[in-house]
């Protein structure tokens, strides 16, 4: 008997010393403290008080509370719950077998989370997320936020606070008030140049999640390809497709909305016209442009630009466009409007004739005007829809009212600002763009300085981290107009194998100018957070890419890609913890009966 | 009479049905010029091709060894192949089930008979012959190959032949006498400025297989980390790795050799030395020189190259060269040798009473002298580990004992490994110049410079690779001949497993093609159909390897990796769940006996 328990304090006492061991530090931790900025936020919160007081988490009864308000309003309940079943989750990963208890450890028991304000169904570009969120030395962490948006955001915040040491969730105690700079902090995606499976674009969301942005623009169809499958014309994903796997049925659509919306993500889609229509015209030759041979346009096709001299074009339009807005749920649509060759028009019959009855001339600006009049009668298709519907056009329909010397855009349309003069596209800098746009009157959107298609050797985050959206001259009121911007990943050389490390960490500097305040600009300061935040994505199921020689605690794993479960991924946990109750009641009962 | 009909409509409806599914959509159209199905890469030899189709059916279809050749007789073939036929049966047919349509009625072809005509060696060498021979016509399929390697190459190819065509596989009459034009191919990783955990360089290994690449040269610890562990100096990963579960055990190497043997890889250890060796001294800072402040190397560590001027460096080394070489089977160990910078060694006093006492003047020559020295020492250590070990270096060991004027100290069966080139990002030696003095000095050469693969780019950039031939430089036919062969290499400062395999495939593909295809395969236009078909087809074998400009795989990469074919050897977290569970059970007993037993 007494041997057996001396066995017993023999083989406990062995345990310990071994996990310590284990948990030596090695000598490139040591090198890597200065680089890793263990529990810090990204992006960085507007205002940030950290004490070096740190707490413990225990993963085994930690709870969120939420005030009457979170808890009995529908709408604010509908997001919340899932983001604190996601969170909970998310906020503890030390494998159950590393962790090392935290009795006797000052805890930090619960986080109460409440709402103060009313919650919507669907974020919008109006949407508050602002919240304060505060760990004391000792009770309740709490997270306060006017709207559901804000909450996630916090909780985001609060899970990013966390930090392991010794088998042990800590983190410090912390005073954190924090709002976005900008309202529309955007990642487009490009499903045209290469189909990009449903999984991958919900996994992008979580990914936008863990980086506080907002708005998935989904540049859903292109010359290459239609993929999005409508009702209406079911020949546009019919023959427009690459292949009949590679379409986004109305349920994915709809999944994907949703997922974004749990996420406090807003899902722009672009239906690009009256260019990048090829794909269209593989159902429906007859809404583009016969190009005669006399066009210097290449076009394998023959068809060109939309057809803007018929009125069928535009109810064609309207219909589709109505399907649309009613699955994506967005009060904005992208209209696209971006590199038409007027060559095509030049060459047609039809479209000239057209135009000498709407008194366009036969120049540059009569083709700029005819390229304004199609757009602006889209947008009258947009406004007249029963639900609030506004456009958002690529640069060239701003470039070709200047050019045409006549506004005929809404001023409620957006201008997405996307060129610049560099050796890979000769346009105008941004910086001349912007108060051109904002002079007029007009809202708009950067991407100039965000193409993350565009690569090179090295660490090049700090040239998307160095890129703000008001660097122009131009007054208060002209910055006002800048909403924010976007993060296009055009996809000709992107698809599923590469889109995730290609996007990530890289887009997250763009993520923390457009969130935290302009005077945040030191690349190299930020680097430890940097790196930080990268392996907590890649522990959390995001293949971000590495930045410079490093190594994560959680390294990305091949096991780990078929075992990603986007939505229920602290599940797993769960289930084990009852297995072990399970078979443990099992043993007691059987054993019992010696 | 009545279900008769209803039958005939059934079956007519499933006609229009099947029809339906296999319209083309225009894309297909379009990419038809685009995508060359059922072609073989890289490029073989000689291939003739008819318009005569068989057809495969994967329920009946045999791959077999014929029994009266060294294929079965010999059990060193044997293995190989067994394991290669097991591992074809199943890369052969990808249409799933559900998918594909019947094939009676059609010119079946129902199998393929290997047969290896020489004998085999349990490792792949320099001197492995890989060529091997396809017949496929009306009397079936045939496979010849000297050895198991050539039948290796020749069942690669033959699994590329075949194509899927409305729920079919099919192949076309063919006939093909093929050879490597080098016998060194080979893919350089870096495990040191990033640890790749094990599943991933078995997935790589595979790609290399699908491309014919025949050498892994794994450039396994470096300044940043130590992740191979030695048993000699347990130290070196003990301390020098970035954590403890960033390592490569023995265990782990011998799975990489194992699995990379039976693709007819060789895997060539990199231990570089004397300079990137920071994390080496982490365990072992004796082995290193201390540099001095004045020293303008920015050391944070303050050790700089090894210490030439102990005997108990070399000790070390040859303690560790003979773990190394008892582990790694290859004859060949690549030294490294490259990168090493004179500052620190110039600000040691005991390096430089060293040279004093080995009649080293104090100028660059002198040191190049010491590096030369340290080298050759390190060279003769090989030879004794055993005595079949060859060295390979990278150019700067040839270069310095150029400088000194005199190369007998570098054995003429060293490999010089060239990697410099000269452009706007780089100054170092034009390759091509390098090329022609190494050669007419008589030593052998591997290439690199253009085929640096961690320099990345917009756009495709895959041409420029497939354009450079490591026979473009001045030289007679002897030096051409001393050519053997080229390495793509990948170092890992922005590379880690998140995006490894798509920086690397297909863009070694292209590598591939220029060593494997004759010299006037060329045209990279000409070959980006082909290019297409490959890249898809790694996609569908679980390789996800990068698109090329908008396209579409029928086969696309998916996140539930529900591909068929892909199985890493590893098993994940299948079996740590059964041993959790055993865990607990165990626990549980005990404290349960321990409760009882007190009670």
């Amino acid at each position: 008997m007494k041997l057996l328990v001396c066995c017993v304090f023999v083989v406990l006492a062995c345990q310990s010393t071994l996990a310590d061991w284990v948990r030596q530090p090695f000598w490139y931790d040591d090198a890597r403290r200065d680089k890793v900025a263990k529990g810090t936020v990204w992006p960085q919160p507007k205002s940030i008080q950290t004490s070096t007081q740190s707490l413990s988490l225990n993963p085994d009864s930690f709870s969120f509370t939420t005030t009457a308000k979170a808890a009995t309003s529908d709408a604010c309940k509908d997001v919340l719950d899932p983001a604190l079943e996601r969170y909970r989750a998310l906020l503890f990963w030390i494998p159950a077998d590393a962790r090392v208890s935290v009795s006797g450890d000052s805890v930090v028991g619960s986080l109460r989370v409440s709402i103060t304000g009313t919650c919507t169904k669907y974020p919008s570009l109006d949407s508050d997320e602002s919240y304060s969120l505060e760990v004391p030395s000792s009770g309740e962490a709490t997270l306060s936020a006017q709207t559901a948006w804000g909450a996630l955001r916090g909780l985001e915040t609060f899970s990013q606070l966390v930090y392991e040491v010794d088998g042990k969730h800590k983190l410090n105690v912390t005073t954190i008030n924090d709002e976005p700079r900008f309202p529309h902090r955007g990642v487009m995606l490009d499903t045209a140049r290469h189909f990009l499976p449903v999984p991958y674009i919900k996994q992008n969301l979580d990914a936008m999640s863990y980086n506080k942005i907002n708005v998935f623009h989904w540049h859903i169809v292109d010359d290459q390809s239609f993929p999005f499958q409508s009702r209406t014309y079911p020949d546009l994903s019919g023959k427009g497709a690459y292949t009949q796997d590679n379409v986004y049925s109305p349920e994915d659509v709809q999944s994907v909305v949703e997922y974004a919306r749990l996420r406090g993500i807003r899902v722009i889609p672009e239906f690009d016209s009256p260019g990048h229509m090829q794909s269209w015209g593989q159902g429906y030759p007859e809404l583009l442009t016969s190009c005669s041979p006399t066009s210097i346009q290449q076009d394998i096709y023959h068809l060109g630009p939309a057809n803007v001299a018929r009125n069928s074009t535009y109810d064609f339009m309207q219909r589709l466009f109505q399907e649309i807005r009613e699955v994506f749920a967005d009060d904005y649509f992208h209209l696209g409007g971006d590199e038409v060759h007027f060559q095509c028009w030049m060459s047609n019959d039809e479209i000239q004739q057209f135009m000498r009855q709407q008194g366009f001339q036969n120049t540059t600006e009569g083709f700029a005007q005819l390229e304004g009049y199609y757009i602006q009668r889209l947008i009258n298709v947009l406004e007249g829809f029963p639900t609030r519907t506004r456009g958002i056009v690529w640069q060239e329909i701003f470039d070709n009212n200047i050019l045409s010397g006549d506004f005929t855009i809404d001023l409620d349309t957006i201008i997405h600002v996307w060129q610049w003069n560099n050796s890979n596209f000769q346009g105008p800098q941004y910086w001349d763009e912007l108060p051109l746009v904002t002079a007029a009157g007009y809202k708009a959107i950067l991407s100039s300085c965000w193409y993350l298609n565009f690569i090179s050797y090295g660490r090049d985050w700090p040239d998307y981290y160095a890129c703000d959206p008001h660097n122009f001259t131009g007054t208060a009121q002209q910055k006002q107009l800048v909403i924010g911007g976007e993060a296009p990943l055009w996809a000709e050389w992107v698809d599923a194998t590469n889109v995730v490390a290609r996007m990530w960490p890289r887009a997250s500097a763009m993520a923390e100018r457009l969130w935290s305040p302009q005077t945040l600009t030191d690349a190299t300061a930020a680097s430890p957070r940097m790196e930080e935040h990268r392996c907590r994505m890649v522990r959390r199921g995001i293949r971000a890419q590495p930045q410079g020689p490093s190594y994560c605690k959680y390294e990305w794993n091949l096991a780990g890609e078929s075992n990603y479960v986007p939505t229920a991924s602290g599940a797993l946990g769960m289930m084990g913890y009852i297995q072990q109750l399970l078979l443990f009641c099992c043993l007691v009962l059987t054993l019992g009966f010696w | 009479m009545k279900p008769c009909l209803a039958f005939l409509v059934a079956l007519s409806l499933q006609a229009a049905v099947a029809e339906w599914s296999y319209q083309t959509s225009w894309y297909e159209k379009a990419r038809q010029d685009k995508v060359a199905r059922g072609t073989v890469w890289p490029q073989p030899r000689s291939i003739d091709t008819t318009s005569v189709r068989y057809y495969l059916d994967p329920r009946s279809f045999k791959l077999e060894a014929d029994s009266s050749s060294a294929a079965v007789s010999d059990p060193e073939c044997k293995e190989v192949v067994d394991h290669a036929l097991s591992r074809y049966g199943e890369l052969l047919f990808w249409i799933p089930e559900e998918d594909r349509a019947g094939v009676d009625g059609d010119e079946i072809l129902d199998k393929l008979v290997l047969t290896i005509t020489r004998g085999c060696t349990r490792y792949p060498s320099l001197e492995s012959d890989e060529s091997y021979s396809i017949l496929v016509n009306s009397d079936g399929a045939t496979l010849r190959a000297q050895t198991a390697w050539g039948a290796l190459r020749g069942l690669e190819t033959f699994s590329q032949l075949i194509y899927g065509e409305n729920g079919k596989h099919v192949i076309n009459g063919t006939s093909i006498s093929d050879s490597p034009r080098f016998p060194h191919r080979g893919i350089m990783i870096d495990t040191a400025r990033h640890y790749l955990p094990l599943p991933f360089i078995l997935n790589h290994l595979d790609a290399m297989a699908y491309n014919k690449m025949n050498v892994l040269h794994w450039h396994i610890v470096d300044d940043q980390a130590f992740p191979f562990q030695s048993a000699t100096y347990p130290d070196l990963s003990g301390k020098g790795a970035y954590t403890r579960k960033h390592v490569y055990t023995p265990d782990d190497v011998s799975q990489v050799l194992e699995f990379a043997r039976l693709r007819g890889i060789r895997v060539i250890p990199e231990f570089d030395s004397p300079g990137h060796m920071m994390s080496w001294g982490q365990g072992h800072p004796e082995i290193l020189t201390r540099c001095y402040p004045t020293s303008f190397q920015p050391d944070i560590y303050h050790l700089g190259p090894a210490n030439p001027a102990r005997e108990t460096t070399y000790t070390f080394m040859r303690k560790l060269f003979e773990e190394i070489r008892q582990l790694f089977a290859d004859e060949y160990f690549h030294v490294g040798g490259d990168e090493v910078r004179f500052q620190c060694w110039n600000s040691n006093e005991e390096v430089h009473q060293f040279m004093v006492q080995q009649g080293f003047p104090n100028s660059t020559q002198g040191f190049a002298d010491l590096q030369g020295y340290y080298i050759r020492r390190i060279l003769e250590i090989l030879h004794q580990v055993p005595e079949t070990t060859r060295g390979i270096v990278w150019q700067e060991i040839f270069d310095n004992f150029e400088i000194t004027g005199d190369l007998t100290g570098l054995n003429l069966d060293t490999i010089i490994h060239v990697w410099e080139w000269n452009d706007t990002r780089y100054q170092g030696e034009p390759f091509r110049e390098e090329m022609a003095k190494v050669t007419a000095a008589g030593y052998r050469t591997i290439l690199s410079s253009c085929y640096y693969l961690n320099y990345i780019n917009y756009g495709r950039d895959w041409p420029q690779y497939y354009e450079c031939d490591p026979h473009d430089f001045q030289g007679t036919e002897a030096q051409k001949q001393l050519v053997i062969g080229g390495e793509a290499c990948l170092w890992a400062e922005w590379v880690d497993s998140t995006n490894f395999i798509p920086r690397m495939w297909p863009r070694a593909s292209a590598v591939a093609e220029r060593l494997w295809s004759p010299q006037d395969v060329a045209d990279s236009e000409a070959a980006s159909p082909r290019m297409e078909e490959q890249r898809c087809r790694m996609v569908r074998r679980g390789i996800p390897a990068q698109p090329q400009g908008p396209s579409y795989c029928e086969y696309e990469w998916n996140i539930l990796s529900q591909l068929p074919n892909y199985r890493p050897v590893i098993t994940s977290s299948g079996l740590r769940v059964t041993e959790g569970l055993f865990h607990i059970m165990f626990l549980n007993v005990l404290v349960l006996a321990v409760v009882k037993c007190l009670a």
